[in-house]
């Protein structure tokens, strides 16, 4: 494990894992605080239960794919999923729609669980896991793919592993701490950084698929950053310009 | 059945958000990959790429903005 060739997949699975993370605990907290902890809890481990099988079943297939094969399908799918990200963040970024607010989600959640309460008290211990069994197995299926994304292409695996553990641990120690979301995760910048990294992830593999002889092999990574955080930041002055010119 | 459903779209979700950007990245794949068959192992095919997503991705944008 060299640190030079493993520190973009570690970062960039660390910072997407940390979003997800943060947005799990989110609606895992409003079941606990709406319901109890048991059905929040049950719902959650039920919900990693399911991810640890899907990778267990998924995990062996990835290595009977041809490698060009596996890097064109992973290119491709960093490529929507990177820059849908990326995306949104500019839109964010440059105030054309609301940055995510996880106390909002957090409150809207509650209120939608409370609601629920009041119309069905007999099967609400099972819409609050299914709740937090729900936001478990989207936010990690995310995880999943982020972790194989990042490191399948390159035999990176182990490392984006451990990035990704890593922030689901922190998110997890930070939130049962504190017992809140945590809303002051700079959320729209990680977003952000995170779009930059695997839509440059999704450029390299893509073209590592198409057989692209990059110059510099896999330092062309770090390259391919620095053009889309300079697009994207561009992109950012570009509209809020526009819009400071389309009010009088 | 409507909670299997509901996972399904937002998994579909994950990679689709806006179709024409969706639309768009994979006709640039799709370009590059004729032109990589047309000429095998060449650095052309990795700059169209490039370009192309960045391209793609100022026009989304900007089109946004305009909507």
């Amino acid at each position: 494990m060299t640190w030079t060739a493993d520190a973009p997949a570690i970062s960039a699975a660390f910072l997407g894992s940390l979003v997800e993370a943060v947005e799990a605990l989110t609606i895992v907290l409003a079941v606990a605080t709406v319901r109890s902890w048991r059905p929040a809890g049950l719902g959650a481990v039920a919900g990693l239960a399911l991810l640890v099988l899907i990778v267990l079943v998924l995990g062996p297939l990835i290595d009977r794919v041809p490698l060009q094969v596996l890097q064109l399908i992973i290119g491709i799918l960093l490529l929507l999923f990177g820059m849908r990200w990326l995306r949104k963040a500019i839109l964010r970024a440059a105030g054309l729609i609301p940055l995510h607010d996880e106390a909002m989600i957090f409150a809207t959640e509650t209120a939608e669980l409370r609601d629920k309460a009041r119309r069905n008290e007999a099967k609400l211990d099972w819409l609050a896991g299914l709740a937090s069994f729900k936001a478990m197995v989207l936010e990690g299926l995310e995880v999943v793919f982020i972790v194989i994304a990042v490191g399948a292409g390159g035999g990176q695996l182990i490392p984006a592993s451990l990035g990704a553990l890593a922030a689901c641990a922190l998110v997890a120690i930070v939130g049962l701490g504190v017992h809140r979301p945590l809303a002051r995760v700079p959320e729209n910048t990680l977003k952000f950084a995170v779009g930059v990294m695997l839509s440059a992830f999704g450029v390299f593999w893509t073209g590592e698929g198409l057989g692209v002889p990059w110059p510099g092999e896999d330092l062309a990574i770090v390259a391919f950053v620095a053009l889309f955080l300079v697009t994207a930041l561009a992109a950012v002055a570009l509209v809020q310009r526009a819009n400071a010119e389309a009010v009088p | 059945m409507n909670a299997l459903i509901n996972i399904a779209r937002e998994l579909a979700n994950l990679f689709v958000d806006d179709g024409w950007l969706a639309l768009a990245i994979l006709g640039v794949v799709a370009f590059a990959g004729i032109l990589s068959t047309l000429v095998p192992s060449s650095l052309a095919t990795g700059v169209v790429l490039l370009l192309g997503c960045l391209g793609v991705l100022v026009a989304n944008v900007a089109s946004s903005a305009r909507r």
